[in-house]
C-alpha cells in the first residue's frame, strides 16, 4: 500500500511539480504587466507554489523511507519560507517582492534536492540559511545609519585584498583549487565575501571620479584581485570578479571601447593561462571531448550529461535518478541532479528564473537614485548571473565548468550566505531608496 | 521596466538647479531619515552620497545640452549588458534542448552511464530483429519473474549483437536505452507506472540481412576472419561477421576460458570492426587514388615489371616473382604489380598522401556508435625510402579493420561520397508503430567524381583480367580489389577482397579478410561470389 502511494505520489508529481513551477516562472515575468492588486495575488500565489512544491517533494522523500529526519526538514523548511517571507514584508518598505520570493525558492529547490542527496547538509544548509535570513533583517539599518559605506574604497580593497592573500598563503586545496581556510575545522571560503568587497570598492571609487587616472587605479586593484584568484586556481572567481570590473568601468564611462579593450586583454590572459596552467589545460580538454577522456578529464561532465540526458525532459522522477554518480553533485553539479529527476524543462524554467532574478537586480539599480547604490546593485547583479553561467553552462558543457557554486542552491555555509547578502542588500538599498523617493513625493504634493 | 526611471528622470530634469536645491531644503522637514537628509542639506553637493540628478548636472556644466543625454546612454550600457547576458542564457537553453532532443540519445548508451540498470528496472528490454523480422535477442521472463536475454541465433549474431552479461557489447550495448524506452500508450504506461508493473521496451530493427549473415558465415568456414558488408548509397551494414566466435547464450558459464590469458583465439573480439590488420594490395585503391590527384597525366603512366626491382637500395618483388612487363595505371591494379606501385609511391607527396588517407578514414575518429578501433597510417615527411614503398603496396605499420576497408571501396562505389555506417533502421514499439527512423548521414565527398570514375574502371579491370577473374560470369558487373598481406616472413598471408557489384549501379559492398590462408584470390574472393549470388542472385 505504502508502495503503491509511493509510485502514485512520485508519477504524479513528475508532472504536478514542472507545471506550478513552471506557472511560478510565468508569473515572475508577469508580473510586470499587473496592476498592484493582481500583482499582490500572484506574489501570494507564488508562495503557494513554493509552499505546494516543497510539500510533495518532502512528502515522496518520506514515502520512500520514512525516516523522521524527513518530517523535520520538512517542518524546518516550511517555516523557513513563512518567517522570511513575513520578517521581510514587514521591517522592509518597498521590498522586491518578486526578488523576495525567486530567492525563497531558490533556496527551497536547494533545500529539498539536498534532503533528497544528503540529509546532513540539508540540516546545515537550512541553518545557514536561517541564520542569514535573520541577520539579513537588519541590513537596511546598517546601510542607514552607516553613511560613510561610499568612502571606503580603500578598506575594500585592502579587507578583500587581505583575505584573498591570507587564503593564498594558509588556504587548503578542496577540488582542485585553493580556495579555503580551516578555522577550528570548520571551512570558509573568503572568496566568496571578497565578491560583495570587490563591488561596494568599485561603487565606491567610481561613483564621482571617471578619470583616466582613476579608472588605471581601479584597474590595478582589479588584476591584484583576479591573479591572486588565478595563482589560486580560482579561475570561476577570477572571471566572475575581471568580468563584474569590466561590466562596471563600462557601465560607469558608457565607453563601449573600455569593454572592447578589456575583452581583448581577458581574451589575451585566458590564452596565457591556458598555456602556462596545467588545471587549465585540463578543463578545456573536459570541455572539449569528455567522451575521449571519459575516464580522467571527462569523468565528471560526462555523468553530468548522462543524468540530464537519461532525464528527459520530464525527469526520472524524485528520488527515482542516480545523481550520486556525479562528483560533487550536492554543490558544484546539484542542477544536474534537479535536472535528471524534476526534469530539463524543470531545468530550464530554473534556468528562466535565474534571468528574471537577474532583470529583477537590474530593474531596482535602473530605479536607484544614489550612484553608489545604483552601481552597487549593478556589480552585484552582474556576479549573481556571470556565476549562474559559469556554474550551469559548465554542468552542461555550454562552457568550461570551473568549480563554482550555483548561488543559493548549492551545498556550501559561505556561498548561501554570500549571496543571501547580496539580495538582501540590494533589497536593502531599494528599500531606503524607496522612502526616499516617497519623501520626495510627498513634499512635491505639498509644494 | 525601463520606463520608470526615466519618467522620473524627465520629471526632475526639467526642474532648474535652484528649484533642486529647494526641494532639498524642504526635505528637512519629516525627519524620519537622517542619512539622506543630511546629505541633501549640504549645499556641497558631492559630500556624502551622490544623485544622479546631480551627477547630470554637473556634467552639463550649465551648458544648454540636453542633460537627458548622458543619462540615457547611462541606460543603454546597462541594458546592453543586460541583454547581452540574456542572450547569453537563451543560447544556452537552446544548447540544452538541442543535447536532449538531439545528442543525448546516443551520448547515454555509453557503458559509463549506470542508469540503464535503474531503466530496466521498470521496462522489458525490447527485441533486436534482423531488417527482415527475425528476432536475433529478446528478453524472457522465468517462471520466478527473473528475467534473461535470449540469442535465438546463438553464435551466428554474436558480435554484432553482443551480449547483455559480463560487460555489454554490440547493440546491446549501444541500443540499450532505445530498447529501454517504452512508447506503446503512454496512458497504459502511466497506469503500469502506478501499479508498479512493467512496460514493454520498444523493438530495434537493424539493418541486418539474416539470409546474407547466414551465407557469408558459413562461406568464412570454419577460417578465423571477418566479414563486413554495406549499401554504398546509405551506409546500412547489411552483414557483420567475425570468427572464432562464441555462444551469447551461455557466455557467464564459458566466461573464465573465452576470458582467460593464454586465450589465443580471441573470440570475445568483434575483428569486424575492432580486428587491425595490415591491408595488403587492398590500399593500393588509394595509392592510386593519390597518383591521380597528385599526377594530371595519370593515363600515361608506364612502368617496365621484371618481376624484381631494387628502389634506392631496397628490394622489392612481385607476387611469386611475377614478371609484368609495361603496364600502365589500369594494368597495375589488375595485376596488383608491387614493383609498379612501389614505383608510384616514391613519386607521391607524403604530406598530401597522409592528408588523402585520413580524409578516407585513417587516423580518424567517426560518429559511429559503435565499438570499433581507429585504423592507422605511419607515414610522415621522414619517412624512409623502404618504409614508403612498402606502405605502398599495403604492408609497412599501416593497419586498417576490415569496418574502415569497406568505407573505402564504399566510396569508390558511391562516387566518392562516403557515408555513415548505419546498424540501425528504425525503433517500433510493441504495437508496430515506426518510432525512430535513423536516416542516412553523408560524411562528406572524399575525392572527385572523375578519380572515382577512372578508379572504378580499374576495379572492374581486377575482375576482368587481373587477380579476381575467378568471380567473372555474372549477369551483373563485379568490382574489387584482392591483396594478400604478409604477416610473417613464413609466406603466411592474410587474405582480403573488397569489392561491390552491380559495378554499374553497386547495391552492395564487401570488405573480407580471412586471417592466415594465402592469397586473395583464392581464399576471399570466392566468399565474396557467394555473398553477391546470394544477395544479387546470380
Amino acid at each position: 500500500m505504502q508502495n503503491l502511494a509511493y509510485s502514485v505520489t512520485v508519477q504524479l508529481s513528475r508532472y504536478l511539480i514542472i507545471i506550478m513551477f513552471a506557472v511560478y516562472v510565468l508569473g515572475c515575468f508577469r508580473v510586470f504587466s499587473k496592476t498592484p492588486e493582481k500583482a499582490e495575488k500572484t506574489y501570494r500565489r507564488q508562495i503557494g507554489l513554493v509552499i505546494a512544491i516543497q510539500f510533495l517533494a518532502m512528502l515522496i522523500l518520506f514515502l520512500s523511507e520514512p525516516k523522521k529526519i524527513y518530517i523535520i526538514l520538512y517542518v524546518g523548511g516550511l517555516a523557513f519560507v513563512i518567517f522570511t517571507d513575513l520578517a521581510y514584508r514587514y521591517v522592509y518598505k518597498g521590498i522586491s517582492r518578486v526578488l523576495l520570493n525567486t530567492s525563497i525558492m531558490l533556496i527551497m529547490i536547494g533545500f529539498v534536492e539536498l534532503a533528497r542527496l544528503n540529509t546532513g547538509y540539508a540540516i546545515r544548509q537550512l541553518c545557514f540559511a536561517s541564520s542569514v535570513s535573520f541577520i539579513g533583517l537588519f541590513v537596511p539599518i546598517i546601510i542607514e545609519k552607516f553613511k560613510y559605506f561610499n568612502k571606503l574604497a580603500f578598506l575594500y580593497a585592502l579587507v578583500g585584498i587581505g583575505l584573498l592573500g591570507i587564503v593564498f598563503i594558509f588556504g587548503k586545496e578542496q577540488y582542485g583549487a585553493k580556495n579555503w581556510i580551516f578555522i577550528k575545522g570548520v571551512g570558509v571560503q573568503p572568496s566568496e565575501f571578497v565578491k560583495l568587497l570587490f563591488v561596494f570598492f568599485l561603487a565606491a571609487s567610481l561613483e564621482k571620479t571617471k578619470s583616466i587616472k582613476r579608472l588605471l587605479f581601479v584597474s590595478v586593484i582589479a588584476a591584484v584581485h583576479v591573479l591572486i584568484l588565478v595563482f589560486e586556481r580560482d579561475l570561476g572567481g577570477a572571471f566572475i570578479l575581471f568580468i563584474t570590473y569590466l561590466a562596471m568601468v563600462y557601465i560607469a564611462t558608457e565607453k563601449f571601447a573600455y569593454l572592447l579593450l578589456g575583452t581583448a586583454m581577458g581574451s589575451g590572459a585566458a590564452v596565457v593561462a591556458y598555456k602556462l596552467f596545467s588545471h587549465v589545460r585540463v578543463r578545456v580538454i573536459a570541455f572539449l571531448n569528455p567522451w575521449d577522456h571519459i575516464e580522467n578529464e571527462g569523468y565528471q561532465v560526462a555523468q553530468s550529461l548522462f543524468a540530464i540526458g537519461t532525464g528527459g525532459f520530464l525527469g526520472m522522477g524524485f528520488t527515482e535518478g542516480l545523481p550520486d554518480s556525479i562528483p560533487v553533485v550536492s554543490s558544484d553539479f546539484i542542477f544536474a541532479a534537479i535536472s535528471e529527476e524534476f526534469g530539463v524543462f524543470f531545468g530550464i524554467c530554473l534556468i528562466l528564473l535565474e534571468i528574471s532574478c537577474f532583470i529583477m537586480f537590474i530593474n531596482i539599480a535602473l530605479k536607484m537614485k544614489r550612484v553608489f547604490f545604483k552601481y552597487t546593485a549593478l556589480g552585484l547583479a552582474v556576479e549573481y548571473i556571470v556565476q549562474v553561467l559559469l556554474n550551469i553552462g559548465g554542468v552542461v558543457k555550454f562552457i568550461p565548468s570551473t568549480g563554482v557554486t550555483l548561488p543559493l542552491i548549492s551545498y556550501g555555509g559561505s556561498s548561501i550566505i554570500s549571496t543571501y547578502l547580496m539580495i538582501v542588500i540590494v533589497q536593502g538599498m531599494y528599500s531606503i531608496n524607496f522612502t526616499e523617493s516617497q519623501e520626495v513625493l510627498k513634499h512635491e504634493e505639498d509644494a | 521596466m525601463k520606463k520608470m526611471p526615466e519618467k522620473k528622470s524627465d520629471k526632475k530634469s526639467n526642474r532648474s538647479r535652484s528649484d533642486e536645491k529647494k526641494l532639498k531644503k524642504t526635505s528637512k522637514k519629516p525627519a524620519k531619515k537622517p542619512t539622506a537628509r543630511k546629505s541633501r542639506k549640504s549645499e556641497e553637493l558631492y559630500d556624502d552620497a551622490i544623485y544622479e540628478e546631480e551627477l547630470d548636472i554637473r556634467d552639463s556644466d550649465g551648458a544648454e545640452r540636453p542633460r537627458n543625454a548622458r543619462k540615457k546612454s547611462h541606460n543603454k550600457s546597462i541594458l546592453f549588458i543586460t541583454y547581452t547576458f540574456v542572450f547569453i542564457f537563451l543560447c544556452m537553453i537552446a544548447y540544452i534542448v538541442k543535447f536532449v532532443v538531439v545528442d543525448s540519445e546516443h551520448r547515454i548508451n555509453s557503458p559509463y552511464n549506470k542508469r540503464q540498470d535503474l531503466l530496466a528496472e521498470k521496462i522489458v528490454r525490447g527485441d533486436i530483429l534482423s531488417s527482415d523480422g527475425k528476432v536475433l535477442a529478446t528478453t524472457v521472463t522465468n517462471s520466478d519473474g527473473t528475467e534473461s536475454r535470449n540469442y535465438p541465433y546463438s553464435r551466428l549474431f554474436c558480435h554484432v549483437v553482443g551480449r547483455m552479461d559480463n560487460s555489454r557489447t554490440g547493440l546491446e550495448l549501444s541500443e540499450g536505452f532505445s530498447m529501454l524506452r517504452s512508447t506503446t500508450n503512454p496512458l497504459q504506461k502511466l497506469v503500469n507506472d502506478f501499479e508498479g508493473k512493467k512496460s514493454i521496451g520498444d523493438n530495434c530493427f537493424t539493418t541486418l540481412n539474416y539470409e546474407l549473415q547466414q551465407t557469408a558465415y558459413d562461406a568464412l568456414g570454419s577460417y578465423k576472419g571477418a566479414i563486413v558488408a554495406m549499401e554504398p548509397k546509405t551506409g546500412k551494414i547489411l552483414c557483420m561477421i567475425s570468427k572464432p566466435d562464441y555462444d551469447p547464450n551461455t557466455v557467464s558459464e564459458n566466461w573464465e576460458t573465452l576470458n582467460s590469458a593464454d586465450e589465443q583465439e580471441s573470440a570475445l573480439l568483434n575483428r569486424a570492426t575492432q580486428g587491425l590488420y595490415p591491408p595488403g594490395s587492398t590500399f593500393k585503391i588509394l595509392t592510386a587514388l593519390e597518383y591521380m590527384q597528385e599526377y594530371e597525366r595519370f593515363n600515361q603512366y608506364t612502368y617496365t615489371c621484371n618481376g624484381t626491382a631494387n628502389f634506392h637500395g631496397y628490394a622489392m618483388k612481385c607476387f611469386n616473382g611475377e614478371v609484368h612487363g609495361e603496364v600502365d595505371l589500369t594494368d597495375s591494379m589488375a595485376h596488383s604489380c608491387n614493383n609498379s606501385f612501389a614505383n608510384i609511391g616514391l613519386s607521391l607527396d607524403i604530406k598530401k598522401f597522409s592528408a588523402t588517407c585520413e580524409k578516407f578514414g585513417y587516423n580518424k575518429s567517426i560518429p559511429f556508435n559503435f565499438e570499433y578501433n581507429k585504423s592507422s597510417f605511419a607515414l610522415d615527411k621522414d619517412s624512409k625510402t623502404d618504409e614508403i614503398i612498402q606502405t605502398a603496396i599495403g604492408q609497412g605499420e599501416t593497419l586498417v579493420t576490415p569496418l574502415q576497408n569497406l568505407m573505402v571501396i564504399s566510396t569508390i562505389a558511391n562516387n566518392g561520397e562516403m557515408m555513415l555506417p548505419q546498424l540501425v533502421d528504425h525503433t517500433e514499439n510493441t504495437n508496430g508503430k515506426i518510432l525512430n527512423e535513423y536516416e542516412e548521414e553523408s560524411l562528406g565527398q572524399k575525392c572527385k567524381r572523375k578519380y572515382t570514375r577512372k578508379m572504378k574502371e580499374y576495379l572492374e579491370a581486377v575482375v576482368e583480367y587481373g587477380t579476381a577473374t575467378s568471380i567473372k560470369g555474372h549477369t551483373y558487373g563485379i568490382a574489387g580489389k584482392t591483396g594478400s598481406a604478409e604477416i610473417d616472413s613464413t609466406g603466411k598471408s592474410h587474405a582480403w577482397f573488397v569489392g561491390y557489384a552491380p559495378a554499374e549501379n553497386p547495391k552492395i559492398a564487401v570488405s573480407i579478410v580471412v586471417e592466415g590462408a594465402g592469397t586473395g584470390s583464392q581464399y576471399a574472393v570466392p566468399i565474396a561470389a557467394r555473398m553477391f549470388e546470394n544477395y544479387l542472385g546470380y
